[in-house]
């Protein structure tokens, strides 16, 4: 009975969203204030029929209800209690549920973070995102139920796919959709702003905030997947350039691109319809991403099982919202002004060139990730394209980007003098010579690629502290500490993410610049060297888990004599999935290297196995830099310019509650 | 009237179309490299009977599927009924037993209607499966008398394929000489 609630409640969150798209958009054209205040309501109401939809699913899965089919083919009696929760999202029709839950879920915090917009603009907003939901949840409505049934209920599901029964998988999907779907919440405020005429800065302060954290979450749930795939594949890599991983990648630049624009169009008034093409692009992204996993036109290790009904359906309703939101741009922007002018050389140049390069960046990943499908369309047979492509293309790209964000933050708006920006640059371009000659000396061994990146890095970290001081100056320390507190909080946070990615840089030149591996054949008591380390093989056991077998390696670690560590990577065989057995490599991590080992092969039967050893410098720099990144973001957006009216609001009526939202 | 706002659009309509074509396709059918080739040699102890040996010279002589499957492989259940079905037709069968346990295999054969293999190899480390390039059981191949691989389906075996594909290739090459 239970699963059939849930098929109701969908059906009537289809029918929400349809009334949603509809009468606060009709209330904002012809100024009807009880068809606007509709909007919350039904944004509240839609959410909580998903919310509760999404728990009965849940329920089938904690409950080994297996006459649910989507339950008997991903989940299984043994399988722990949290892979059960994380099953849910583990396939393509509880992760599009939990997609639509998320939409609705920024539907709600739209409706309840824009007191202090005008009450024509939220309706819009809330219209807009109505209309995207009407798209998803129809999806899934007819092309992808859930609930489905069985009627020979089994007496035991299928299990998990084993790759996903890990921590990092519990938690790569859902940030990663709020950050896919958060782009939704920029893109219906570009569509609010196009139709109601009003393409201004204080449209752009709006979504500013909303685009950032979207993009915090992006962020982050990409690292998460990048860590998955470190610990997980065993192969060391933590970047594949796969079709799906450059999927959620292509809207992270364009989301960049589109963060820095904004900053542009809120303060100047420029590049708006540049800004709004930005918004459109980065949303559109998000759904070919949900094309190219769902539909099966690309094949990776990512996708779901394909049905071409479904590909149909995203494709025809990325063709309407696409094709309508572009209408509307080419209806719209010609009549958008260009906003306040600037100089060949200011702050706006720099952001522009920041703009050009990510879009560019983007181009080019899209291209190589199109390039299978273009060639096989054209019937010219089959191929693909991988990391060589991409960071040939890609690397050269990167660098001038990174130059930018070293010269930017010191670059005035509108009109500034070169030898002013540079005269300030001198000290900070300094110390990137140094590092960059030194570091990568003090690595053993001189090379240019790890010394731009060092530059680079440095000259970010440089720039803070230029732009820093004369803004806290003070006679005493005292004074400097209460003149820090006083700081520009979202200037701050754009430092902070700026330095985020100089360390996560760092992480990536030298694990890739310094890195040593071997494979290597051990029988128990071989010892491998590498990088002053001893690696003792013990052998491998047999070890059972709750749902699958272990091949339980163990290798101590010795430095200088000494017991450092005791690593147990592991090779799993799954009950139900025996022909795909999972690698554990096992990880030391410490702030200036990884020690990583992870089991390759048996060699017949003589306890002699293939190991692979790897010794990792500053993997852990990659992973922090990424949480300092979006520290930043998050920094960004609690200045308070973004509170301003709800403090005002606040005041007519205080209470001890609402104090405490506040401060 | 073109203007440059018009531009986008455009792209995305080619975009659109490049889309439609690819939905059309399939990037699954990946063509085996062991095509046109003579079979990998293999040498694995007969699973019902471990004294004999089942070898790469045993696909020769006659048109031989050549069959992966395992106990623990759920969509090879789905495909056995229709292998018993190909043997009662009078095709000649070699399975190759991927990385399963003995009994597991001896099981699911006496569970799932008989065992439709003239002959099954072992091969218990998945060594032999990794030289006939096995991503996903159940495959399948067409070997000819002469013992090169002619055909290789992967996944389930259903009704068209056997019908359209498969037997009529099988037929075919037994004419050959």
């Amino acid at each position: 009975m239970l699963p059939e609630i849930g098929q109701f409640l969908m059906v009537l969150a289809f029918c929400l969203a349809v009334i949603q798209s509809i009468f606060p958009l009709l209330g904002a054209q012809k100024g009807q204030l009880s068809w606007m205040k509709m909007g919350p309501n039904l944004a509240w109401a839609q959410f909580a029929a998903l919310a509760f939809a999404y728990g009965l699913l849940t329920y089938a899965f904690i409950d080994h209800d297996f006459s649910v089919a989507l339950a008997a083919s991903h989940s299984s009696i043994n399988l722990p209690i949290e892979y059960r929760i994380s099953a849910v999202w583990g396939n393509h029709e509880g992760s599009l549920l939990l997609w639509i839950l998320i939409l609705a879920g920024w539907g709600v915090a739209v409706a309840s973070f824009s007191n202090n917009l005008p009450v024509a603009m939220s309706s819009r907003v809330l219209a807009v995102m109505g209309m995207i939901s009407v798209g998803f949840i129809g999806f899934m409505v007819f092309t992808s139920n859930p609930f489905e049934r069985m009627m020979m209920v089994p007496l035991d599901g299928n299990d998990l796919n084993p790759m996903l029964q890990d921590p990092g998988m519990i938690f790569h999907p859902p940030l990663l959709y709020m950050g896919y779907v958060g782009f939704a919440v920029a893109f219906s405020f570009a569509m609010a702003a196009l139709i109601g005429g009003r393409l201004d800065a204080s449209w752009a302060r709006w979504s500013r905030p909303w685009t950032t954290i979207a993009w915090v979450f992006l962020t982050l749930g990409i690292a998460l997947g990048s860590w998955w795939a470190y610990a997980e594949l065993g192969w060391g890599g933590w970047w594949f350039w796969d079709p799906v991983e450059n999927a959620s990648f292509m809207p992270w630049l364009l989301a960049t691109a589109l963060i820095h624009s904004l900053a542009v169009t809120e303060k100047r008034g420029a590049f708006r319809s540049w800004t709004v093409m930005l918004a459109i692009l980065t949303f559109a992204l998000t759904i070919v991403g949900a094309f190219l996993v769902r539909s099966g036109v690309i094949t990776s290790v990512h996708a779901f099982a394909t049905d071409p009904t479904r590909g149909v359906y995203i494709l025809v309703f990325l063709a309407v919202i696409i094709g309508a939101s572009l209408m509307l741009y080419a209806w719209r922007a010609p009549k958008v002004g260009m906003g306040g002018g600037f100089s060949s050389w200011s702050r706006e140049s720099v952001l522009l060139a920041n703009n050009v390069l990510l879009v560019v960046a983007c181009s080019a990943v899209f291209i190589g990730t199109m390039y299978p499908l273009i060639i096989d369309a054209l019937g010219m047979g089959k191929m693909s394209v991988g990391p060589p492509y991409f960071n040939t293309v890609f690397v050269p790209l990167m660098v001038p980007l990174l130059v930018m964000m070293i010269i930017g933050p010191l670059v005035p708006w509108k009109n500034a003098t070169l030898k002013g920006s540079f005269n300030r640059l001198y000290p900070v371009l300094a110390a990137g010579l140094l590092a960059a000659v030194v570091w990568p000396l003090l690595m053993g061994e001189w090379g240019v690629i790890v010394a731009i990146m060092i530059f680079v890095a440095t000259g970010i970290v440089g720039v803070f502290i230029v732009d820093l001081l004369p803004r806290i100056k003070a006679e005493t320390f005292a004074g400097k500490i209460s003149r820090f507190k006083k700081l520009n909080v979202s200037w701050l946070g754009m430092h902070v993410a700026h330095i985020g990615m100089a360390i996560t840089i760092i992480g990536m030149a030298m694990a890739m610049g310094y890195q040593e591996e071997k494979d290597v054949r051990v029988a128990p008591g071989d010892v491998v060297e590498m990088a002053g380390y001893t690696f003792t093989f013990d052998g491998v056991k047999q070890v059972r888990g709750a749902n699958y077998s272990s091949q339980y390696g163990t290798v101590r670690v010795k430095e200088d004599g000494e017991l450092l560590t005791t690593l147990h990577p592991e090779k799993r065989t799954y009950d139900k999935h025996k022909g795909m057995p999972m690698t554990q490599a096992s990880i030391d991590r410490s702030l200036f290297r990884d020690l990583y080992v992870s089991l390759g092969d048996p060699i017949g039967r003589t306890g002699a196995w293939v190991i692979r050893v790897y010794y990792k410098p500053y993997m852990t720099w990659l992973w922090t830099g990424v949480m300092i990144m979006s520290v930043g973001g998050v920094l960004a957006i609690s200045d308070r310019r973004y509170r301003v009216k709800i403090r005002r609001r606040f005041k007519k009526r205080p209470s001890k509650e609402s104090q405490a939202v506040i401060d | 009237m073109m203007n440059r706002h018009m531009i986008p659009l455009v792209v995305f309509a080619a975009l659109l179309l490049l889309f439609w074509v690819g939905l059309g396709l399939n990037p699954k059918i990946i063509p085996s490299p062991l095509i046109g080739k003579e079979a990998p040699k293999f040498d694995l102890p007969e699973l019902h009977n471990p004294q004999k040996r089942v070898t790469n010279e045993m696909l020769k002589g006659q048109v031989t599927l050549f069959n992966v499957f395992a106990s623990w492989c759920v969509s090879c259940r789905a495909e056995h009924h229709l292998l018993l079905d190909l043997q009662h037709r009078g095709l000649y069968i070699i399975g190759l037993n991927y990385k399963d346990e003995k009994r597991d295999a001896l099981n699911y054969l006496t569970q799932f209607g008989g065992d439709p293999y003239a002959m099954i190899a072992y091969d218990y480390e998945g060594d032999v499966g990794i030289e006939w390039g096995v991503y996903g059981t159940p495959e399948t191949f067409v070997i000819d008398k002469k013992g090169i691989v002619r055909y290789k389906h992967t996944g389930p075996l259903y009704r068209e394929v056997i019908e359209n594909e498969l037997i009529p290739l099988v037929r075919k090459l037994e004419q050959e000489s």
